[in-house]
Formats: structure tokens, sequence, C-alpha cells
């Protein structure tokens, strides 16, 4: 197997790991039996999601992913803070 | 032969970095409470994105147009990811989704559940407030 056709089998396998595990996380974020759980379920998904990203910018070869998964990053660590911040406060910016 | 080297490199840091994000989602998924499930994505938050970014970057060094973005990422996630997991314990805490810690050896309870005074009374005005507009 040439080293090519070994990272493009990689690449396929890191596909599927990171949809099965954003499906798993989206099933937490149904059932979830506390606001916690739900919480973490939404944050773990953001990061899958800069995983998707970063997986699509090396199959494609493109440079242009590197923005979209750092705003994802950032965006996901704020909404996280802010809703835990919700639900422990009631308030987010007192 | 440095292509191929590099790319196989990309090729192992891939299926690392995929291993881990099935684990940490598994463990999302099966582990019995919330505050044994909070310790399942720091998983995916540090190793399996980190091997992930690292294949990027050697990936487009192979390319031969590489650069060192992708660290940024990375550092980002890392330095934010026990914040954020503080955050979400203190949240499980007060939602009693878990079992009350022991009490901590100095103090009499833990400083999140300690509320002062002016800040009880600011809490006092906010409930407050819908009693008196209704």
């Amino acid at each position: 197997m040439s080293a090519l056709a070994f990272m493009n089998f990689a690449l396929i396998v890191a596909f599927v790991a990171m949809a099965l595990g954003q499906i798993m996380a989206m099933i937490r974020l149904v059932k979830g039996p506390s606001t916690g759980d739900r919480i973490l379920a939404l944050d773990t998904m953001v990061i899958n999601a800069i995983g998707l990203i970063v997986l699509l910018g090396i199959s494609q070869g493109f440079r242009i992913y590197f923005e979209p998964s750092m705003m994802i990053a950032m965006l996901g660590f704020v909404s996280t803070v802010a809703l835990a911040r919700f639900v422990l406060r009631g308030d987010i910016i007192e | 032969m440095i292509e191929t080297i590099g790319l196989v490199c990309v090729g192992i840091l891939l299926l690392i970095g995929a291993g881990f994000a099935l684990v940490g989602a598994i463990g999302l998924l099966k582990l019995p409470d919330s505050m044994t499930r909070l310790h399942a994505p720091t998983k995916v938050g540090t190793v399996g994105i980190g091997a992930l970014l690292l294949a990027s970057m050697i990936h487009a060094w192979v390319l031969g147009a590489g650069s060192f973005h992708e660290v940024l990422i990375m550092a980002f996630l890392f330095v934010t990811a026990p914040i954020s997991a503080n955050f979400l314990a203190k949240t499980n805490m007060h939602k009693n989704a878990c079992d009350t810690p022991p009490k901590p050896p100095r103090d009499d309870t833990w400083s999140t559940y300690a509320v002062p005074a002016h800040d009880g009374a600011l809490t006092q005005k906010m409930d407050d407030k819908p009693a008196a507009k209704g």
C-alpha cells in the first residue's frame, strides 16, 4: 500500500469516527438527564465540528479552513461559559 | 522519500486522533453519572483534536505551504478546556446532579456554595422583581 493510499484510508476512518462521535454526543444531548450533561454534549459537539472541518481541510488540500475552525473554537468556549453561567446565576453579565 | 514519511505520519496521527475522539464520545454516552461523564470528552478536546491539527500541519508541510497556524487552535482549546470543565462541574454541584462532595479540609464549605452578603441581596432583588411587577 502506498503512502497516499494509507493516508486516504486513515482520512476515511477519521471521518467515520468523528461522525459517530457527533451522533453519540447528539444522543446524549437529547437524553441527558441534567442541564450540565446537555451543555457538556453541546461542548463536545463543537469540538467534534472543529475536528470535522480540519479533516475536510486535509482531504481537500486547502488552507482556508483554518479561520472557520478558530472561530468555531472561540464561539464554542464563549457559548459553553455563557450557558453554564446562565444556569448557575440566572444572568450572564451582571 | 520525505513525502512518503510525511504522508505516513499524517495517516498515523489521523488514526490516533480518530481513536481518541471515538473513545471520548463512547465515554460521554456510556458513563453512569454527570461528574464521570464530565471526564470523558476531555480526550476529544486534547489528544483527539491535537492529533488531527498536527496531521493537518504536517500535511501542509508535505504540500509545501506549511505554517504553524494550527498551533493557535490547539493552544486555545488547551487553555479554555479547564475553564469550561470547571463551570460545568459547578453547574452539576448546584443542580444536585451529583453526590455532594466531602467537606473541604480547612473551610466550612466549598467556595461555590458560599454566597457573600451583598450577592445574596442581589439575588433577593432579582427574586423580588417579578413580584413587584405582578
